[in-house]
Parts: structure tokens; sequence; C-alpha cells
């Protein structure tokens, strides 16, 4: 029995506006900071997973992040499990 | 009519919209928990303003898993009429029953205040009390009323009329600095294709008597029952 670690990163799609990103930059750059790209904030989820079938956990994870974790609308995601 | 007004955990419009529908416009109305699992005897669904599940996640995200969403997403897919207020617009849209998304202001402030709307389309069953060129004045109370689609998406429902409001100013012109929330195209509220479902972020349960400093609202609510007067006349 090994346990697991599902890390889900959600982050908001580019083409969404995203204001909470361009205020950190801002404040970035205003604190000195300079030459910094773009800022986007997202979100970060760690779910402990029992046992060790990993394959079957990334099917499980995968539509979890599909179905309630992210809205495909606006975000993205990504995630590994380790 | 009988009306269902949902609640859930930390919605807390639901006593407005219940009022309006049952002490203002006199029709009978009642509560429905989230929990439970049936519509039955339903005309209209009222997806109250609040802040259900704590916001946690996203606006909307854990509310539309409630086991009620089943039997409302049953209802509306034949022909219920459902009208999602500012979190339940945001549950509509989480939910799949209407497209896009509401995201955070793009002032990241909460903004509680009095707006203007323009209606486009007097013949849906939420706005076909409106007068034409009528420009509404309601209030609105939300941190995530930001209006997201792709332009696929935003350029279908301007096609099909799905567009029901939109932010203003008193004039009906719809400029960038009547626009609370970075709503794109100053989106307030829309339909769905089938016509029978809608959300908007503005609260017309706040303003639905004169006491209250303004009575538009009553415009939907009314448009609303007459909508369901007509389907029963109809179908009887």
């Amino acid at each position: 029995m090994i346990d697991m670690k599902a890390r889900i990163i959600v982050t908001p799609k580019k083409a969404v506006l995203d204001p909470q990103g361009k205020t950190v930059q801002n404040a970035l750059e205003h604190m000195g900071y300079q030459g910094v790209g773009a800022v986007h904030v997202g979100k970060y989820l760690e779910i402990d997973l029992p046992g060790a079938d990993k394959e079957a956990w990334r099917k499980q994870i995968d539509d979890a992040c599909h179905k309630i974790l992210s809205n495909p609308v606006i975000e993205d995601y990504r995630f590994e499990i380790e | 009519m009988n009306f269902a007004v949902l609640q859930f955990p930390a919605s807390n419009c639901d006593q407005d919209a219940l009022h309006v529908v049952k002490d203002v416009l006199g029709q009978s109305a009642r509560f429905v928990w989230h929990k439970e699992n049936s519509l039955a005897g339903i005309d209209a669904v009222i997806i109250p303003g609040g802040f259900s599940y704590g916001d946690y996640l996203r606006t909307g995200a854990i509310a539309r898993f409630s086991p009620i969403m089943e039997a409302v997403q049953a209802f509306a897919a034949h022909g219920g009429a459902v009208l999602g207020i500012c979190n339940g617009f945001q549950i509509l849209c989480e939910a799949g029953l209407l497209p896009g998304a509401l995201i955070r202001n793009r002032s990241l402030q909460f903004r509680c205040e009095s707006v203007f709307l323009k209606t486009t389309g007097q013949d849906s069953p939420f706005t076909n009390k409106i007068p034409n060129g009528k420009i509404m004045r309601l209030p609105i109370a939300h941190g995530e009323g930001c209006y997201f689609a792709d332009e696929t998406t935003l350029e279908k429902l301007k096609v099909n009329g799905q567009i029901l409001w939109q932010y203003a100013d008193a004039q009906g012109e719809l400029t960038p600095s009547s626009n609370p929330n970075g709503s794109l195209w100053n989106i307030a509220g829309i339909r769905n294709e089938a016509g029978n479902v809608a959300g908007l972020m503005p609260h017309p349960e706040r303003a639905s008597e004169a006491i209250l400093g303004g009575a538009d609202g009553r415009l939907i609510f009314e448009s609303l029952i007459f909508w369901l007067e007509n389907k029963m006349a109809r179908a009887a």
C-alpha cells in the first residue's frame, strides 16, 4: 500500500480576463521587479489518494477536474499523481 | 402559479424572492431545500442569490451538484421556466443550463449599487411585460458578475436573441462606464436557446415595491407569470 497525492493546478484560460494577475503584475513592477511578464493567478489543490493504482486514479482525477475542480469554459487544468 | 424558490446553504435572497412572488404578486410559492429531489407540481423555479457553499472553489460550482439540481435539469429539459438571480445565474452557468461563466469583477471590487438595464427582445418568458425601450433600474451586489464566453458563444447569443439584459446608461447606451463588472458586451442577463431558462446578475426581487425605491423588478416576475398563464391556457 503506497499512499499517493494528486497535485492539481488550475489556471485561467489565456482568453479570459485575469484582473488578479494583472494587479499582481503591476504590484511586482511597482516594487522594482522590472521586466516581469504576464502573471496568472490560479488554484492549487492536493488530494490524498489511498492505494497504489495510479492509472485508475488518473482517470478519476481527470474526470473530477473536468466536472467540478475546474470550469472548462474559463479554466485549464493539469495534474500529476505521485 | 406554483413557484419553487430553491434554498442552498448560504442562499440569502430566498426570502425576498418568495415574498415578491407570494405577497406582492399573489402567487403560490414555497421553498425547496437543495437536498430534495422533486419539483412535482411546480410551474416555475427561482434560484435565488446568495453565496451557496461559501462560493468555495468557484461561485455555484458545488451547488450545481446538489440533489435538487438534477430535478432542475429535467424540469428545464421539459420546457419548465427557470430564473436564476445573481448566485442563481452563476449556478445555472456552472450547471451548463446557460452558456458562459461569471468571473471576478474586472475592478476586483464587490459592487453594491443600482444600475440601468437595457432589455432586448420582448418575446421571452422573462421580458414580455417590459415595455419596448424601457430602461430598468435594478440593484446589483456581487463580486463575481463579469460575464465571459468565447467569441463563438457570444455571436450565437446575439444571433439567437439570447442576450436579454445589458448594462446601460440612463439613456440606454451601452457605455463602458455603465458596466459595473467588466462583462463582455455589457451582458447582465441571458436566456438559453430554447428560451425557458434565464439568469441575470441584478436583483429584481429587491426592486419590486415602491417602498424599496423602485419597482422595475416586478416587470420580470410579471412577464414570467403572464407567460405561465398563457402556457397553461394553451395546454387546456
